[in-house]
């Protein structure tokens, strides 16, 4: 029987701040990718941008990191790496996948080290350490349909960028019902060579939890219970994160 | 409890299958409660859910006994909505409108003043309230002074789905809707671009009452439906962040939602259906 491929799944953006609907996206990733019978996926990781990203309203990486990990600490496959949000400069989509992806081929060869050392040296051959885990995860970048459509957008990515993200890790978009994300594929010629590596899924129950929402409501003291975990709330209460003030500055 | 700013107390009671509860239940209790604040008329003190009891016989209805099991789950961590299970323990399907009488009861007995004067009817008309002689001192109709506090309102909260389904023939009794939008109200939430407001106006019973009928609009579309919850889990898709992790959890635990569970009540008529369609012959124009 063919082996499943592990996959990891990193979503990238603002987490500002992080809601139901972000945590959803992986699930329903997750589900998609097992359907197919050739995935079994392994890890979910949100990475917060860092800082000087420079929107509007973004409150400090160190709150947005905070929040994302008290709305995943109920998670038992999805976590929040820090590691672009630390970083001095803004980091490019592709960087951030690199990044990733060496470190999760770093922790393969870490653990097959230990393996190697922790079984007698007779059974410890490549083979036998192979068939444990035969092949080293594919990485693939979560996000919603819509950024398929900010690839044709002039300047914002880098064509060599949207090819290796496209060609050596691959994307899983989500979109709701009633939208055609086919179109934007069709409607470039890079994308349409690696159609095979996008993976379309469907949100069919409706929940679209905007951050901008999120922040405009808790300016104005309207409550956004059961749409971002009990948790962050409390947490966004304590710090008092999210104010007018907060929503004006860059 | 003082009432210094004269704003009326309000109760919101939500009545339905709740087959399971879902985030968007529970956020239309948030939405209402924000709204009718920002109203400045309002002070919501509580939420109600009542599960209907399975004598409704809709179709995939599992048990009350789960199904409020669940809501009170859901409501753990909610400092005002919490879980009425009378409705669900009676033998019979309730009207709508005698849970809402049965509150209202409720509210009134509860309330220091003016609870003999705003008495309404329970379900068994010759049962009397045993009145306490002396007790209270009936203040006067419609004055309210720090001393005194009149019975909360109590509204009929739900979706737009439930204001239209009023339209359906035989599901509601014209003198029903007639009673619960004149002594009641309604608090109803909708999506953008919705028909209520036209409902409303094409209604000559819904239009005298429209003072007390609150459209509220979602500024988040939200489509968490129990049917949907209940199809993703007969396909072993997760449900996690449409429901509180509670109810996930206990559904998980005990199995609750499978193809069998969803052809219970198949080929039952509607509790409503059956009682109105038996005695109604003539068509009414709500």
């Amino acid at each position: 029987m063919k082996s499943r491929i592990p996959l990891v799944l990193l979503a990238c953006g603002s987490f500002n701040p992080i809601t139901n609907m972000h945590m959803r996206l992986f699930e329903l990733a997750r589900d998609h990718l097992h359907q197919t019978g050739r995935y079994r996926v392994i890890e979910g990781i949100i990475s917060p941008v860092s800082d000087n990203y420079g929107k509007k309203g973004l409150v400090s990486a160190r709150h947005r990191v905070a929040m994302a990990q008290l709305a995943l600490e109920t998670s038992d496959w999805i976590r929040v790496d820090p590691w672009e949000s630390e970083q001095e400069k803004w980091t490019e989509t592709v960087k951030v996948l690199r990044h990733h992806y060496n470190e999760s081929l770093r922790s393969l060869h870490f653990r097959k080290e230990l393996m190697r050392n922790n079984w007698p040296t007779e059974r410890a051959t490549e083979d036998f350490l192979s068939s444990l885990d035969p092949v080293s995860p594919e990485l693939k970048l979560l996000c919603g349909a819509d950024i398929l459509k900010t690839f044709s957008t002039p300047n914002l990515w880098k064509e060599e960028h949207i090819k290796e993200i496209v060609e050596k890790f691959g994307l899983v978009c989500i979109s709701r019902a009633g939208s055609d994300p086919v179109q934007y594929i069709s409607e470039s010629e890079l994308l349409t060579r690696f159609q095979h590596n996008i993976h379309l899924v469907t949100e069919w129950i409706q929940n679209e939890i905007s951050a901008t929402h999120i922040r405009h409501a808790l300016c104005k003291g309207l409550s956004v219970k059961y749409l971002i975990p009990d948790s962050v709330i409390s947490y966004i209460k304590d710090y008092n994160i999210y104010t007018e003030e907060s929503e004006r500055e860059k | 409890m003082e009432n210094p700013d004269n704003k009326t107390e309000v109760v919101l009671l939500a009545c339905g299958s709740f087959n399971p509860i879902t985030n968007m239940h529970l956020r239309l209790f948030e939405l209402a409660k924000d709204y009718l604040h920002e109203t400045g008329k309002y002070n919501v003190i509580k939420g109600i859910i009542s599960p209907v009891g399975d004598a409704y016989k809709k179709k995939s209805l599992i048990s009350a006994n789960h199904r409020v099991t669940m809501a009170k789950l859901a409501t753990e961590s909610s400092d005002w909505v919490q879980v009425d299970d009378w409705e669900s323990s009676q033998n019979e399907w309730l009207e709508t409108l005698k849970v809402l009488r049965y509150h209202h009861q409720k509210l009134a007995s509860s309330t220091p003043a003016n609870s003999l004067q705003n008495a309404v009817p329970l379900i068994k008309p010759g049962r009397k309230r045993k009145q306490e002689a002396n007790r209270y001192i009936p203040a006067k109709k419609n004055q309210l002074s720090p001393e005194t506090k009149g019975v909360p309102q109590l509204k009929l909260l739900c979706g737009a789905d439930m204001l239209e389904s009023f339209g359906i023939p035989n599901l509601w009794k014209l003198e029903d809707i007639t009673e619960i939008v004149a002594n009641h109200g309604l608090v109803c939430i909708t999506r953008a671009g919705n028909n209520a407001q036209k409902f409303i106006y094409e209604s000559d019973t819904l239009w005298q009452h429209k003072n007390n009928i609150h459209l509220i609009e979602e500024w988040i579309t939200n489509d968490i439906s129990s049917t949907k919850i209940r199809r993703a889990l007969r396909r072993g898709q997760s449900i996690r962040y449409l429901v509180p992790d509670a109810v996930q959890a206990y559904i998980e635990k005990h199995n609750l939602y499978s193809p069998e569970s969803e052809d219970r009540n198949v080929g039952v008529i509607l509790a409503p259906l059956q009682k109105y369609a038996r005695g109604c012959k003539q068509e009414q124009t709500l």
